[in-house]
């Protein structure tokens, strides 16, 4: 039950200006400037851009800055600011095959047309503090070698040339958009992806992790993992043809999994897919796999009840924003709703006491 | 077809063609350009002429679509920020501009020079400003091109135990 009350204003005036205070910290140190966060805190601009789901380094930089560095709330203020920008149309579906790739690595090949592109990875660093970071750490320039040129084929197109890999087929069907019309159930795939794309990380990490441990169990291998720019076409009205407005950097997981076949497919390998913007590689694995988690019914395979398996549970509860926003909305004023708890629970321990005195007397 | 629609019509239609292809290439570099570029590559040539605003510059968003499996159905990836604008010089030309981010500045600056293009000073802005702007790119490109080469990985194998 809502009912408006008056007051606390002067309060929640004086808290905000704590709060800016607070935000900036011990002005003896140097402000962090929003061109520092999306140099140096790039991962988490891409957190931010990612479940924001909205491509823009420095509003995401500047939501960091002003959410204090909490990465939910950062998100939550670029969901807000996307709804005040009108949208002017869709893209021309991406080229994830003519991306320039920063990183590219197959855990089911070694030798692989392209080869295998470490890239500005964590990945063999022994995870010790680096105390050389504490202080005023120069940093090394990194090695070049000549490069190849040429676009890097997708893997899939390998085992697909021997018929053991389920294809992608072309289609040109418009997606559903669940920014414009409610997350409803059935969700197609489309929606899914659009759904697991901007979906919490630690949560869709979670999830992933319960199939790997054998809560609908898929045995996936990353069959590729790239990182790098890919151009983005947009058909202009005004002149008949398509251009391209710029450039996205994006993280792309396609999986490989065994699959000895089902009552409407044969034994070949089946793919899940992750894509997601920015360098984002634990969350791109993680969708991966929760898609192909997913799509067990289009598969013809059994349903057993693993949580990743559950389509309305798994999107219903992805999207941290909405998460947050009803988890959190519990600790506003629900003065009146709790008057009314307490009214009823002192007339049921009423009623109760009465019954007992009736019973001992009976 | 030359029998349908004859020869001329065809000749017609590949200059359309390759005119808008020319036209595709140009508006895609000044939309990838690093901020400010166009306008000092620009500034530096020319004094500005006058324009005006068919379309004042405004932020937008584009939703930006992806296919399931690379190559699969499309789906919503989720939104960039765009900036569009639309203006023509007092020669008629019309110059348009789509371009990621939200700098109104660049978006006129890429429509400025999108409608010059239309004029007899294309080929000096080929020279002055597409071509030092492409190059500029490519560098940037291969530069990181060659630190991800330098990533890859020689494999080599130890001798086995088992002989």
């Amino acid at each position: 039950m809502y009912v408006a009350v008056k007051g606390g204003e002067r309060a929640i005036e004086n808290a905000h200006a704590w709060l800016a205070e607070e935000r900036r910290g011990n002005t003896d140190i140097a402000e962090l400037s929003i061109a520092q966060i999306r140099e140096q805190l790039s991962l988490a601009v891409n957190r931010v851009m990612a479940e924001g789901s909205l491509y823009d380094p420095d509003l995401a930089a500047l939501a960091i800055k002003q959410a204090r560095g909490d990465l939910i709330e950062a998100i939550f203020l670029i969901r807000a600011y996307r709804t005040t920008l009108p949208r002017f149309g869709a893209s021309e579906p991406l080229d994830t095959g003519i991306m320039a790739c920063d990183r590219r690595i197959s855990a089911t090949f070694k030798d692989l047309p392209g080869g295998q592109v470490l890239g500005p990875t964590f990945d063999y660093t022994h995870r010790l503090l680096n105390f050389k970071l504490a202080a005023d750490g120069e940093v090394t320039k990194a090695p070049s070698r000549d490069a190849e040129t040429g676009n890097v084929p997708h893997v899939t197109e390998f085992l697909n040339r021997e018929g053991l890999m389920e294809e992608a087929p072309h289609d040109d069907t418009p997606p559903p958009d669940l920014t414009r019309e409610p997350l409803e159930m059935p969700a197609d795939r489309a929606l899914r992806l659009q759904a697991l794309t901007r979906a919490d990380e630690g949560f869709t990490l979670g999830l992933a992790y319960s199939t790997q441990r054998g809560y609908g169990r898929n045995h996936a291998f990353v069959g590729e993992l790239r990182i790098g720019s890919v151009p983005v076409e947009m058909d202009i009205p005004e002149l008949g043809f398509a251009v391209e407005i710029g450039e996205v950097i994006l993280t792309e997981c396609e999986t490989v999994n065994q699959f000895t076949g089902s009552k409407t497919e044969p034994p070949q390998f089946t793919r899940g897919y992750g894509l997601v913007f920015g360098q984002t590689e634990r969350k791109a694995i993680s969708m991966a796999l929760v898609d192909r988690a997913l799509r067990w019914e289009e598969l013809g395979e059994d349903n057993v009840g693993a949580p990743a398996q559950d389509a309305e549970f798994v999107l219903y509860h992805a999207d941290n924003i909405q998460a947050t926003g009803f988890l959190e909305h519990i600790k506003l004023p629900h003065y009146v709703d709790f008057q009314s708890e307490l009214e009823l629970v002192r007339k049921l321990r009423r009623e109760a006491g009465a019954q007992q005195v009736q019973e001992a007397a009976e | 077809m030359y029998s349908c629609i004859g020869k001329r019509q065809v000749v017609e239609m590949k200059d359309t063609v390759s005119e808008n292809n020319r036209r595709k290439a140009w508006m895609g570099l000044l939309a990838k350009a690093p901020n400010g570029r166009v306008a000092a590559l620009l500034d530096a040539e020319i004094s500005r002429p006058a324009i005006t605003w068919l379309r004042a510059p405004e932020i937008g968003t584009t939703m930006v679509r992806a296919r399931a499996g690379a190559t699969g159905a499309p789906f919503n990836l989720g939104e960039m920020t765009i900036t569009r604008c639309t203006l023509t010089l007092e020669t008629g030309e019309v110059g348009h501009s789509y371009i990621q981010g939200r700098s109104k500045a660049d978006a006129e600056v890429a429509a400025l020079v999108d409608a010059l293009m239309q004029t007899a000073m294309a080929s000096r802005l080929r020279e002055t400003v597409l071509e030092p702007l492409e190059a500029g790119m490519a560098t940037m490109k291969a530069a990181r091109a060659a630190k991800a080469a330098a990533t890859k990985v020689d494999f080599f194998t130890m001798t086995r135990g088992e002989d």
